[in-house]
């Protein structure tokens, strides 16, 4: 009985909040904040609806099911970098160096970086004989 | 009181993918139907789930896991290739 409300809260919660994600992909204003709900809500959604099979498959089945548990952990993984290459893609189509907060060094965003010669870190260990300071 | 509540999130993931669906149509930009396509997939997911609870066998999350899978590379290379042209340089 206490795991059929369990089951059924998360059920009912993991609709509410994939419900609330797709609808803020229309509400939102503009693509850098229609970002969070799809990444967020929608993502916490899905989490709700495995733990919610999982569940269920312990209780009914009498069996520990592993398979939600990988792909929450894929789910949970991926949608960040999905995210930020959809943030990039926006920032490489509409936004311009100007429109950007600055970096704080002498080189521009990655994404709007047009100079050809690649990022040179400081390798220089402290101490080794024969370089010059 | 399971019934109702799969009842309930089956709306709810069916509303979402209509959503995504008319957003995928009516976007404003590129990248808006890329984010939509992947929030379609994360619900696509999250159905094929909650069918399998409601059938009550494990044999679904094999292809949810192909599509979390699948839907991720595929949102990966369009945003790849609105970047940059291309895809594997």
């Amino acid at each position: 009985m206490f795991a059929e409300i369990l089951v059924a809260a998360l059920l009912v919660i993991s609709g509410v909040f994939a419900l609330v994600g797709s609808y803020g992909l229309i509400k939102l204003p503009d693509l850098m904040t229609r970002l969070h709900a799809p990444t967020k809500a929608s993502t916490l959604g899905v989490g709700g609806a495995l733990i919610a099979s999982m569940l269920h498959a312990i209780v009914w089945r009498n069996e520990v099911s592993w398979h939600e548990l990988l792909i929450t952990l894929f789910l949970f993984l991926t949608a960040p970098i999905t995210a930020n290459f959809i943030a990039k893609a926006h920032m490489a189509e509409k936004l311009k160096s100007g429109d950007l907060p600055p970096t704080g060094t002498d080189r521009d965003w990655a994404t709007l970086d047009m100079s050809e010669e690649p990022v040179q870190p400081e390798m220089t260990p402290p101490g080794q004989p024969g370089r010059p300071s | 009181m399971i019934a109702a509540a799969l009842t309930f999130a089956f709306a709810c993931y069916g509303i979402g993918v209509l959503i995504c669906l008319w957003r995928v149509i009516f976007a404003p930009s590129i990248p808006d139907r890329v984010l939509a396509l992947d929030t379609m997939v994360v619900n696509m997911i999250a159905l094929i789930v909650i069918y399998g609870i409601a059938i009550g066998t494990g044999t679904y999350f094999e292809a949810a896991m192909l599509f979390a899978m699948t839907g991720f590379v595929s949102s990966v290379a369009y945003a790849k290739f609105i970047l940059r042209g291309d895809i594997i340089e």
